[in-house]
């Protein structure tokens, strides 16, 4: 009695198994194809254009960008069912800088599926940058990939997020330049507590259409990045009074901003 | 490329274990073989000693690595992930003096760490770095530097793999890239052999860089002061003065500057007051109102050498010193406690104090050939 009863149980949990795996993403064998996140950067209604682009902000200052580079790493994604897969650590950090247009595409290898929700922080994690020096390699090596600087060699960590532009309303710099610049880190500090601007950021695929991933495709999710955000965002940033922010509390703020960049725009399946 | 980083590692471990194993195994057979025949045990040691003096390649005594001296704690440096080696520590201590590291090839870490004193700028409140532009702070010694949890006398460097990259980046010491430094050592074939005896293959990364410069660094070891002759009972003691000066020191000095590192390597605000340029100290790195004008408590080893005093070579004497602890002290928000009252020393402790802290030097650390740039 009691054998057939566990081979029912075995039958009918081979059933289900079985059934899960044909009809709800991700597809069963766990093959892995890429999955492509365009990261698309604006500034408010138009697009964003390196020194040319001239825009105004919430406070009415002019301004242009000359530079504008961010970390993007640990990277997941969640199907229907809320099983979520994280891309490898090691395969998951990326630079994404406006000079460099292919790095505007993050592409990942994540299992066949169909996936409704994206997550990624917007820096480096506090574990990553207290990781041994043999840990650093790619986008996170000081000696490659970070052309313009994105770790701060005296206060150990990564820039999270680097804007630098120009505008009338920035006092004369020493070199009589009207510069703002904006280099934001922190990880929360090694030993004692200090600020926090890691970002994790979750968006939500559906309306704008879920990322249907399969092999010998390549779905890319659509992200406009809106850096008019820092300046308008829940913290208004005037250029006037805020030209430089690095590691101060001040910084915590436009870290809030940042994290509100992003909205998608739409799904290529 | 990750991968055979590792397993190169790998076997410069296990050749480090094997190579302890063989060492406790021949000791052990000393040890049995010295209650047996003589001329035995004076042929094994002739044999071993031939054969030791064939393995080494250099003329100075054999590479010891890294050891703990008996009156030091254990070092905080993790030196299982990077066990210093022979060609690693030759490899680090030719980078600490290569001006290639800098921008225009002038200046190399050994410009602003003298070894004659105790790896500091002797007679500079603040450096000159890259086309003589000056810092803000006095540099500090490059001394046991692997009992240091933390670097900078701000502390904001946490790992000593991380340090070298600092100063080559600084625009007033190197103004370097890390990307630049290692395209001009890629470039010579002497590095890339080095990098090879060091690592196992020729690449040359960041990585590799940061960790022989660390094996370099953690080896410049101070520890044949008169004191540590003294605390090790070898021989040595102290004078009465000395004697003398030695508990006035534990009565007032030990709590910060403590034994046998003389430094709790915490960081505190000594009321000096704030300086021309406001640094503030530790307050950068935490942004701790609390923490505003706090620096490391810096090490009293080998101080007889490493004048001037404090974060920004203020004093230019020990006494200058000490009559700051008598009656400068500043009344600061976050000066520390214990020295709310100053530090009351009478002429004659302070004469005695003066001269235990002479026991601190270490002529022989300021004289090792290990440590120099070599010819």
């Amino acid at each position: 009695m009691n054998r057939i009863y566990i081979l029912l149980l075995t039958v009918v949990f081979l059933f289900s198994a079985c059934s899960r795996k044909e009809t709800v993403a991700p597809a069963g064998n766990g093959q892995l194809a890429t999955l492509s996140v365009q990261f698309d950067n604006i500034v408010g209604a138009k697009n964003l254009q390196l020194n040319t682009g001239v825009y105004v902000n919430a406070s009415g200052e002019t301004f242009r960008i000359s530079l504008l580079q961010y970390y993007i790493s640990n990277i997941s994604v969640q199907d229907a069912n809320g099983k979520a897969y994280t891309v490898p650590q090691d395969s998951s950090y990326f630079l994404v800088s406006e000079e460099n247009a292919a790095s505007q595409f993050v592409k990942v290898r994540v299992p066949e599926g169909d996936y409704q929700r994206l997550t990624f922080t917007l820096g480096v994690d506090s574990l990553r940058n207290t990781m041994d020096i043999s840990k650093r390699t790619g986008v996170l090596d000081p000696s490659t990939g970070m052309d313009n600087g994105m770790y701060w060699s005296w206060n150990s960590g990564y820039i999270f997020f680097k804007m630098e532009g120009t505008s009338d309303a920035a006092p004369a710099d020493p070199s009589g330049q009207h510069k703002f610049r904006y280099h934001i880190g922190g990880f929360g500090g090694y030993s004692a507590p200090t600020i926090n601007n890691i970002k994790t950021i979750t968006i939500d695929l559906r309306p704008a259409g879920v990322a249907k991933v399969r092999s010998g495709r390549e779905a890319n999710v659509h992200l406009l990045v809106d850096v008019m955000q820092v300046f308008n965002g829940r913290t208004k940033v005037s250029i006037a009074q805020n030209p430089t922010v690095m590691f101060s509390n001040f910084s915590t703020g436009i870290a809030d901003n940042y994290a509100e960049m992003f909205t998608h725009d739409h799904t290529e399946n | 490329m990750e991968r055979r980083l590792f397993s190169t590692e790998g076997r410069f471990v296990m050749q480090d274990r094997l190579w302890m194993k063989m060492r406790g195994m021949l000791l052990r057979a000393y040890s049995k073989l010295t209650a047996m025949h003589h001329k035995l045990w004076i042929t094994l040691l002739a044999t071993s000693l031939i054969s030791f003096s064939c393995s080494r390649t250099e003329k100075d005594a054999p590479f010891q690595g890294f050891t703990t001296p008996a009156n030091f704690p254990a070092p905080v440096y993790d030196l299982a992930r990077n066990p210093v080696t022979s060609a690693g520590f030759e490899l680090g201590r030719q980078l600490f003096y290569e001006p290639r590291l800098s921008r225009n090839n002038t200046i190399s870490c050994g410009d602003c760490h003298l070894q004659t004193s105790a790896f500091t700028h002797h007679g500079h409140d603040v450096s000159h770095g890259i086309d003589d532009r000056l810092g803000s702070r006095n540099a500090p010694p490059i001394m046991n530097l692997a009992w240091h949890p933390s670097y900078m006398l701000d502390g904001g460097i946490f790992d000593l793999d991380l340090q070298p990259i600092a100063p080559i980046t600084n625009p007033v010491e190197m103004d370097e890239t890390m990307e630049n430094v290692l395209q001009k050592l890629r470039g010579m074939p002497a590095y890339t052999r080095l990098f090879e005896k060091a690592f196992g293959t020729p690449e040359i990364t960041t990585a590799r860089f940061n960790k022989a410069m660390a094996q370099f660094m953690v080896m410049v070891v101070s520890n044949h002061s008169k004191y540590d002759e003294v605390m090790r009972h070898n021989g040595a003691g102290f004078s009465p003065e000395e004697a003398a000066g030695y508990e006035v020191f534990k009565q007032q000095c030990n709590s910060c500057h403590r034994e046998p590192l003389f430094s709790d390597f915490s960081f505190r605000n000594n009321g000096i007051g704030a300086g021309p340029n406001d640094d503030k100290g530790r307050y950068e790195i935490t942004l701790n109102p609390a923490d505003a004008y706090k620096f490391k408590v810096p090490s009293l080893r080998n101080l007889g050498f490493t004048a001037p005093y404090m974060h920004d070579g203020r004093f230019r004497t020990l006494e200058g010193v000490l009559g700051h602890y008598e009656k400068e002290i500043q009344p600061m928000a976050t000066l520390d406690p214990l020295l709310k009252e100053g530090v009351h020393l009478s002429p004659t402790d302070k004469k005695n104090l003066l001269a235990f802290l002479q026991t601190l030097n270490d002529t022989s650390f300021i004289t090792d050939r290990r440590f120099a740039e070599q010819p």
